[in-house]
């Protein structure tokens, strides 16, 4: 199967979702012939032109705000933010407009917005570029937020994402932009909700996110010599989340550990504990536990950046305690 | 644009009257505790969504804000459906999701009033990028307070629809107070039209009393942008003679002479001796706020009689049937 860079499987998504779909239009700052900082709308200008492909000025509330009222309207707006750190500009016309005019509306007025971003610690990026977000806006009803970790589940998400009428966040972990991958030519789309089980095992069962899935299959390979059998699980979407698959995996390993790349406090680790707790407790043979980045903003120098977020022998080494115990 | 004929001057009059008659009958049923939340009225400012409205068709689209009871009888919901809506019934505009700051009809292009102040602006010209982009002649309006004015929805919005040149009409209802703080304290500009200067936008102001001006400045914008010719700001002076919601004080902050001014001007009579000044006769105007009354009177006889939502809805339409 031919291989695709994560970044050209999306653009493939949305190229062939906007030849689809005339209604489909992007907004972002440098996407139009610039074709994006992170060449997610590279030679999409020259096929689709100004309206579809419009930079916009630099006033996220403003457009976040139009966008809505364009997914009300008959349209369906993309808005690459470029670094995701910038949706807080429009975060009031988020929560307070897009998560809920379905419901407002009774079902009457639709809201297929996807709104994408680079989120993730890395790079240096600093404090206003390393943002991640996502567990703020599985949070709150009305949201669907896909965490792609491979070129395949890029192109898969994005295209049920452009196809749903939900406002959809689609995230891209920075660090994973040029990872390569298999991707086939033919049609294909990942359902919202699925989880995928990376890697099977049955000493202990880890759910990562974004990046944190590669972290942990790397952790993976140097436990196998150590003779632990790891079950990884990607959630893919974080809302929905797909307990079922997780917990199915707990029935078989009796051990959860959880590897999140942002904060602890009311985290997806917290989440996934507290469900699989209230639904699977009799399973468990040991108290769930979580590895998650430090609950600070993120610092600009190496050494302090690598202390912010887990690194794969801390990883490693949460997955021998909890085999251990 | 042609003036009005017959047809719309009583129009015009027979819309202002729904508003007024149901307007005065939602301050009843507020004051018999039959609406349980907040119950912002339109009292002296029906000339605007009046007169804007008479230019609109269904496929418009149009946006507005907590004071929205107006926009939405002017645009086309029933009036019993936006009683049902305050008292809280299944039959109401937003089937009791919404109450008097949240009317949703998106089958007559009401397409919803927001308790936040400034996203109308937004959303307005979103409908005019899809309006745009679909090939339509259709326009997106906002309808929004001098409160919003200093807001930063309307600096984004108005650079945003004027870039674009999109076909959407800013309405600013400069009733001179946001709440209870003055417009002449939060900014050091009264006017809202000439800030249409900063945006390359037309700006004009208008007596927002006046349903015959506001009918004519409304018109001559909404034919500009169904052409083409972009987004038009308009700011309509005017004054709401209630208290900002229900159960709050009407003056304190303003005095009662000023409020007594404004009664003076209240649009309604003024637009009927007009009518009589063309010849109308009283009676054919009489008879037309009899039939407005009776409508109301229906309407909250609707409201009363129709059933509370089932709380096992609660959890409906929070995503799409699309599936994902």
């Amino acid at each position: 199967m031919r291989e695709l860079t994560f970044t050209a499987a999306a653009r493939e998504a949305l190229a062939e979702e906007m030849a689809q779909n005339p209604a489909i239009f992007v907004v972002g700052q440098g996407i139009g012939k610039r074709g994006g900082n992170f060449n997610t709308t590279t030679g999409l200008y020259e096929l689709y032109g100004q309206e579809r492909l419009a930079d916009v000025p630099i006033s996220e509330r403003g457009f976040v705000g139009m966008c809505a009222g364009a997914a009300m309207t008959g349209t369906r707006p993309v808005v690459d933010f470029m670094f995701l750190d910038f949706i807080l500009d429009g975060f009031g016309e988020l929560v307070n407009q897009v998560a809920k005019m379905q419901y407002m509306s009774s079902g009457r007025l639709k809201m297929p917005l996807l709104l994408r971003g680079c989120i993730g610690v890395g790079g240096a990026s600093a404090t206003h570029h390393s943002g991640n977000y996502y567990p703020i806006f599985a949070h709150l009803p009305g949201f669907r937020v896909a965490l792609p970790t491979n070129p395949y589940d890029a192109k898969g998400l994005l295209k049920t994402a452009l196809r749903t009428d939900d406002p959809v966040l689609f995230l891209e972990h920075k660090s994973l932009l040029n990872t390569k991958g298999p991707v086939p030519e033919e049609e294909y789309t990942i359902p919202f909700g699925q989880a995928a089980v990376v890697r099977q095992g049955t000493a202990v069962t880890v759910v990562a996110f974004a990046l944190m899935v590669r972290k942990t299959l790397e952790a993976c390979e140097q436990l196998e010599k150590e003779g632990i059998s790891v079950e990884l699980i990607d959630p893919r979407t974080v809302a929905p989340l797909d307990v079922d698959t997780i917990l199915e995996s707990v029935r078989k390993t009796g051990r959860l550990l959880v590897v999140d790349e942002t904060f602890g406090p009311c985290g997806m680790g917290s989440e996934v504990a507290a469900q699989i707790m209230e639904k699977g407790f009799d399973e468990l043979d040991a108290p769930v536990r979580r590895v998650y980045g430090a609950h600070t903003p993120i610092p600009y120098s190496a050494p302090l950046e690598q202390a912010a977020v887990p690194q794969v022998p801390q990883i490693a080494q949460a997955i021998r305690d909890l085999v251990a115990e | 644009m042609n003036a009005p004929n017959k047809e719309v001057l009583l129009s015009l009059y027979r819309q202002m009257l729904v508003i007024r008659r149901c307007e005065e009958q939602l301050a009843r049923s507020y004051q018999a505790g039959l609406i349980p939340g907040a119950c912002h009225t339109y009292v002296g400012e029906e000339a605007i969504a009046t007169g804007v409205c008479a230019h609109l068709r269904h496929e418009d689209a149009v946006f507005s804000t907590h004071r929205g009871h107006g926009h939405a009888l002017a645009k086309g919901v029933p009036p019993r459906q936006v009683v049902a809506e305050l008292y809280g019934k299944s039959t109401g505009c937003s089937q009791g999701r919404g109450g008097s700051m949240h009317l949703f009809s998106p089958e007559v292009g009401m397409m919803g009033t927001s308790g936040i102040v400034g996203p109308c602006i937004l959303q307005a010209t979103g409908a005019g990028y899809s309006f745009k982009l679909l090939k339509t002649d259709r326009v997106g309006v906002a309808f929004f307070g001098d409160g919003a004015v200093n807001n930063g929805a309307f600096h984004e919005g108005l650079n945003l629809a004027t870039i674009f040149n999109l076909p959407v009409l800013f309405v600013c209802e400069n009733n001179q107070y946001a709440t209870e703080v003055p417009f002449t304290y939060s900014s050091k500009n009264s006017e809202v039209a000439n800030r249409a200067a900063a945006y390359n936008l037309p700006g004009v102001a208008v007596d927002g009393n006046e349903v015959l001006a506001v009918y004519r400045v409304a018109g001559e914008a909404i034919e500009r942008a169904r052409k083409g010719g972009g987004p038009t700001l308009m700011e309509c002076r005017t004054y709401r003679t209630r208290a900002h919601a229900e159960g709050m004080r009407e003056a304190g902050y303003r005095s009662i002479e000023e409020i007594e001014s404004w009664k003076a001007r209240d649009p309604i009579p003024a637009f009927r001796k007009q009518l009589l000044a063309r010849g109308y006769r009283a009676g054919e105007l009489d008879r037309i706020d009899e039939e407005v009354k009776a409508q109301i009177q229906e309407a909250v006889e609707f409201a009363e009689q129709s059933p509370w939502p089932d709380p096992s809805t609660l959890m409906d339409h929070i995503y799409s049937r699309s599936g994902a």
